[in-house]
């Protein structure tokens, strides 16, 4: 590669043509230089102590006094010529060459790894956190309490009176002993009375959490589900204002679209009382009326309860089943999906329903 | 609640071309919810016609039974037939192979042609069978879908009936009529009735309503009849037992009559099955009138009857034949021989009608709601008559009802009615009700008009008298319900219509968000799941030995709740510890081919002390006092939230050039250090012990006050073996309710030095069994205030260090606030910390 071989004759300083040669020697193997390595051995055969040049400088000492200087000129040009050409040349292989090890760094990124474990939300908590905040978000307290509960709260306190059917129909579970009178809540309903008890008027609350029934588990039963009741104490509230929450949160729920219907119904704790239905556009076998809960006036007895005077207060209430609700708003089709735990279930939610 | 259609159209203007559905969708707008549709013709479409069977020729087979080859006349004699198709025989006599030995020549049977179709898609068609071509079947009321006999075919003639040959026996056996199903809310006990429902129906449609009580003429008093005593000497709640006994007697009947098929169909329709004709008499009055009454066989009641209380070991065979021991808070029907009946829930078995009865004596009585919900639930006797009483019977119905069983009994059973009769009791006082102005507009956001409260009050039998403030309202003697003016909001918003009801929204005041510890268990969850751990929601029943193994730490004495009536004994008892719940998950996970997982789950843990609820229960509609309420709030068990974590298997799915690394016991340590670093709580782990976790590999967690708030570690290695769990399986459980209160109200900011640091490192060999962080406290406390940080870096042991010891090394991190630090200081300081670590815990440099 190198036409200069060390030993070979070294040119005159002072002959210019020899020395421009020597240089257009030098600079072509250079650029024909293909590697960092190549373009190494070319600098040292061209450019090291024993290259053809550096012997040809060191021959300028020996020169007469009157040509040194355009001895030193001409080998001072030659040596910038290379330097230069080195230096170029040098730049354009560290570029190739770092271009060739990224090319070689190359990586099927379709391959990654998942290194990290995806966790996952259980769906019906992600749903209670977000209705949660639709009423947080309208001045709204959220409220809890205990699963057991004392029978007052979940049934005196609210009207059920001691033998009537409507107590038999909450199929409650009861602890034992019974003279403790203590039972696992049949709805959220005892946190309403809590809440009365326990806050100053104007109250406005949501009250989610896990209820309790004697049902044995099947595709739309479960003996434990989770529940949302909201209640309302302020003065001069009426049943416009119980439509007007309803459809509100329906909207934030469900969509602008979202429409509600109240038809009458019967609860202790509530008069006038009704049941709640939700227009679902998407339901599976077309649009229809979903039943969604119950609502009503709070009984006056209610209010006697917690202390409330029902001639200067009234209130409403409202209680929906989250289960129900991520039933028809997901699709879920069967009532153990959310029970039984299959991680698969809940990791296809995410942390998003 | 089931109305059949034809009878409703007797008292309502229900449209001919009116089917179930519409009937339901009518009844809905005022109240009812839908239930079910029963329509005969939807499983059963003929042709089915009458026929006469000409001849019948008996046939042994080879498989030893006989069947009989019947020829059936289906259309009358001298007509011709005309219906056509595939089968049918032109001359109108059908030939037709039937197995069914009860009847002879000349019988008029139901004849399902070859076309029909039958109760389970049993289509009948012309075929081949026994070497003749059966072309149609002669079919037993179980064919039919009309009732569960099926030891031979239906003989018209024994239900009474000689109709004409080829006449359509759908017809003829009501089974083109049809009933609406509705749920019936506890406290319209009223439209457990036809009359009831008839006058909703009116309600919902504008329609007009005839009262079927106003077509029975009864007498207005009665006199010289049976013999009836009053004589409650425990009235429950001061309420007497029994304030009303109409009692009427009949001679002359037969009772071996067959009901007529209207009302067969109609009480089929209803969900009751046919009995006999007096006994249905009474059931078609119960569900027209809603009054529930008894027959009695005359002949068989001995003295008069006395309605009372049981007395202590009384005993009562009821119609059911069961023997029961009745309680002294039964009410009883009784007469000379003792007890009759349990009012209003049962009668007995010895005054039974039965076919040789031939006088009878109807009760139609009002008994007390409490009584008769008590002593059905003491004896596990739900009976229509029953249901009715518990929720409310009209007490101006008594003498109604008796007047109408003993006019079918007169009609259809050929008795004598006699003028006497008994009529005992005492009206209620009627609901008077006062109803400002006003009220109803404001409860129910709608203006009303006068007109339109006057109206729907009275629609639904209410007297309105017009006050100076309002109106004065009579409740009708029907409607239990209504004693408030708030329930008569609610009917008049009813009768007006909800989708009246407009919508406003109301403000509420200025609220404070979701509360600091909503916050923190917010955060605390999503930053589990975000660390890759699944939430899962499990049931709180378990059972003792789960409680016993996961819900105490060693030597604590379990103490549980255990529910009285559990779905399933075994697991009886609320959960303590939710560490069973996730292992039962993981479990169900694993057998579905998920073995790698981190589960957790947030709830409540049911912890009950040594006080448990209270042994009265305060009335309703008062505010209990303060320290009844105290003693309600603090006889709740305490029911903190805990959080846990099952992990098995490895930590990540495995990838190109990943290596899932196995769980192990440090994970449930770190998903405890997570919860707390989120929470701004100091976590103290220190080693445990916890017979649900390796005797090595637990760790206790305490908050540094001393409290300890859970555990963590590998679970034990004989606990997972027996339960098909996974070796090395990682569990962590702790008292979240803890943490968030542990949490510092104010954290202060601390002063950031920017002057260099000076790192030293050091290794300290001590005796296994010291903990590494009893070691690293020393340290801290012994390297005084230029400390920054340390943090343990290493852990060996092996030969080099010797038996029995560990080598730890720390990486100290020291800092001045005011100046950089020398050499000499840093050294002092670590040798500071080392000579104390020497002093504690023995610890020797390396």
């Amino acid at each position: 590669m190198t036409e200069t071989l060390p030993g070979a004759d070294v040119p005159n300083p002072l002959d210019e043509a020899a020395i421009t040669a020597a240089v257009d020697t030098a600079v072509a193997a250079i650029d024909g230089a293909s590697t960092l390595d190549e373009l190494k051995a070319v600098r040292l055969a061209h450019a090291g102590e024993k290259s053809p040049l550096s012997l040809a400088n060191r021959e300028i000492g020996k020169l007469d006094k009157a040509d040194k200087a355009a001895a030193g000129k001409l080998m001072g040009s030659s040596r910038g010529r290379i330097n230069k050409a080195l230096a170029a040349r040098t730049v354009v292989l560290e570029a190739e060459n770092d271009a060739r090890i990224l090319v070689e760094e190359t990586v099927d990124v379709t391959a990654a790894p998942c290194r990290r474990r995806a966790g996952a939300r259980h769906p019906l908590s992600t749903l209670q956190d977000r209705v949660s905040d639709i009423f947080v978000g309208m001045g709204w307290e959220i409220a809890e309490g205990p699963e057991v509960e004392s029978e007052w709260f979940n049934f005196d306190a609210l009207n059920f009176k001691p033998d009537h059917p409507a107590r038999e129909m909450q199929d409650t579970f009861f602890v034992e002993p019974p003279e403790a009178h203590l039972l696992m809540r049949t709805h959220t309903s005892p946190v309403q009375v809590r809440s009365m008890l326990e806050r100053a008027v104007p109250i406005y609350v949501l009250c989610p959490g896990k209820v309790f029934r004697t049902d044995e588990l099947d595709s739309t039963h479960t003996p434990v589900f989770h529940q949302f009741e909201g209640l309302a104490i302020d003065r001069n509230l009426s049943m416009a204002d119980l439509r007007g929450t309803l459809e509100h949160f329906a909207r934030q729920m469900f969509g602008e679209a979202a429409q509600i219907r109240l038809r009458p119904n019967y609860f202790p704790f509530t008069e006038p009382s009704a049941e709640l239905d939700i227009w679902h556009p998407g339901a599976k076998g077309g649009p229809r009326w979903i039943e969604w809960g119950g609502c009503g006036m709070v009984n006056p007895n209610v209010l006697r309860a917690a202390g409330i005077d029902p001639d200067i207060y009234s209130g409403f209430a409202f209680g929906m089943g989250i289960e129900r609700t991520l039933m028809f708003r997901n699709e879920v089709a069967d009532m153990r999906d959310m029970i039984e735990g299959d991680v698969r279930f809940s990791e296809h939610f995410g942390m998003e329903i | 609640m089931r109305i059949p259609l034809s009878w409703l159209r007797e008292f309502a203007q229900v449209p001919a071309g009116s089917s179930a559905e519409d009937v339901m969708e009518e009844l809905v707008k005022v109240g009812f919810e839908e239930e079910d549709v029963h329509r005969p013709t939807d499983t059963l479409q003929g042709p089915v016609v009458v026929g006469q069977v000409l001849s019948l020729v008996k046939e042994p087979q080879t498989n030893g039974k006989t069947i009989n080859w019947c020829q059936v006349r289906v259309v009358p004699e001298g007509q011709e037939q005309s219906l056509t198709g595939d089968g049918i025989d032109p001359s109108g006599v059908q030939g037709i192979i039937c197995g069914a030995h009860n009847f002879v020549e000349g019988d008029k049977v139901v004849v399902t042609l070859p076309g029909a179709v039958l109760p389970g898609d049993f289509r009948i068609s012309a075929r081949k069978t026994y070497g003749h071509l059966s072309a149609g079947m002669i079919a037993s009321v179980r064919e039919l879908g009309i009732g569960d006999d099926h030891d031979g075919i239906l003989v018209l003639s024994r239900i009474g009936l000689d109709p004409e040959i080829g006449s359509d026996a759908l017809e003829l056996l009501g089974l083109y009529d049809q009933a609406a199903e509705i749920n019936v809310t506890p406290d319209r006990s009223y439209a457990f009735s036809l009359r009831g429902v008839a006058r909703e129906y009116a309600h919902a449609t504008g329609t007009s309503f005839t009262d079927p009580a106003s077509l029975v003429s009864a007498p207005s008093t009665l006199t010289g009849g049976f013999d009836v005593e009053l004589h409650d000497d425990a009235p429950i709640y001061g309420i007497p037992g029994c304030d009303r006994f109409v009692a009427r007697t009949v001679t002359g009947v037969d009772a071996t009559r067959p009901t007529p098929q209207w009302m067969v169909s109609r009480l089929r329709l209803a969900g009751i099955r046919s009995i006999s004709l007096p006994v249905d008499i009474s059931n078609y009055v119960m569900l027209e009138l809603g009054q529930p009454n008894h027959c009695y066989d005359l002949d068989r009641l001995t003295g008069s009857i006395v309605v009372r209380r049981a007395t202590a070991g009384e005993k009562l065979t009821t119609l059911d034949g069961r023997e029961r021991t009745l309680n002294t808070e039964d009410l009883l029907i009784t007469d000379a021989s003792g007890a009759i009946g349990i009012a209003g829930v049962m009668g007995g078995a010895h005054t039974e009608v039965s076919g040789g009865t031939t006088s009878i004596l109807i009760e139609a009585a009002h008994f007390d709601a409490v009584s008769v919900a008590r002593s059905r639930r003491r004896h596990k006797l739900p009976s229509e008559a029953s249901k009715r009483f518990e929720r409310g019977v009209d007490w101006n119905l008594a003498g109604i009802a008796a007047q109408r069983v003993v006019d079918l009994l007169v009609e259809l059973a050929g008795a004598t009615a006699e003028a006497t009769g008994t009529d005992v009791g005492k009206a209620p006082e009627p609901v008077v009700i006062d109803l400002p102005e006003a009220f109803a507009a404001a409860r129910i956001g709608i203006e009303f008009t006068e007109q339109q409260i006057t109206q729907a009050l009275e629609d639904i039998g209410a007297q309105v008298e017009r006050t100076a403030t309002g109106y004065s309202v009579t409740a009708p003697s029907w409607r239990h319900d209504l004693e408030t003016r708030e329930d008569l909001s609610e009917e008049i918003a009813r009768l007006v219509g909800y989708d009246q009801i407009p919508a406003t929204l109301p403000v509420a005041p200025p609220g404070r968000g979701l509360s600091r510890t909503q916050q923190q268990k917010r955060r605390l969850l999503q930053a589990l799941a975000d660390s890759g751990l699944t939430e899962i929601l499990a049931y709180p029943f378990v059972s003792s030995a789960a409680n016993a193994t996961f819900g105490t730490a060693a030597g604590e004495a379990p103490r549980a709740l255990k529910l009285a009536n559990p779905i399933s004994e075994e697991q009886g008892w609320l959960r303590t510890s939710l560490l069973p719940g996730l292992l039962e998950v993981a479990r169900r996970n694993h057998s579905r081919g998920f073995r790698d997982l981190a589960l957790f789950e947030a709830g409540a843990v049911f912890l009950p002390g040594a006080r448990l609820g209270t042994a009265a229960i305060p009335p309703l509609g008062i505010r209990p006092e303060e320290e009844v309420l105290d003693g309600l709030y603090d006889g709740v068990p305490h029911q903190p939230l805990h959080v846990a974590a099952v992990l098995t298997g490895v930590d990540s799915p495995a990838g190109a050039g990943h290596q899932p690394r196995p769980w192990d016991w440090a994970d449930g340590v770190d998903v405890a250090r997570l919860a707390a670093d989120i929470l701004g709580v100091e976590l103290v782990v220190t080693q445990g012990a916890h017979q649900a976790f390796h005797p090595g590999r637990t760790a206790q967690l305490s908050l540094r006050s001393g409290e300890v708030v859970g555990y963590a570690g590998e679970l034990h290695p004989k606990l997972l073996a027996s339960s098909d769990m996974p070796a090395r399986s990682v569990a962590v459980e702790f008292d979240a309710d803890q943490l968030f209160a542990a949490t510092a109200d104010v954290i202060v900011a601390k002063p950031l030095s920017t002057f260099p640091v000076a790192t030293q490192d050091v290794a300290l060999v001590v005796a296994q069994e010291i903990p590494a962080d009893e070691v690293l406290a020393a340290l801290r406390e012994g390297a005084g205030e230029l400390l920054e940080d340390v943090a343990l870096f290493d852990v060996y042991a092996g030969e080099r260090i010797g038996e029995g010891l560990k080598s730890l090394a720390f990486g100290l991190r020291f800092r001045a606030p005011d100046r950089t630090l020398t050499a000499d200081e840093a050294s002092a300081a670590r040798e500071g910390a080392v000579a104390l670590a020497a002093e504690r815990c023995g610890a020797v440099q390396r």
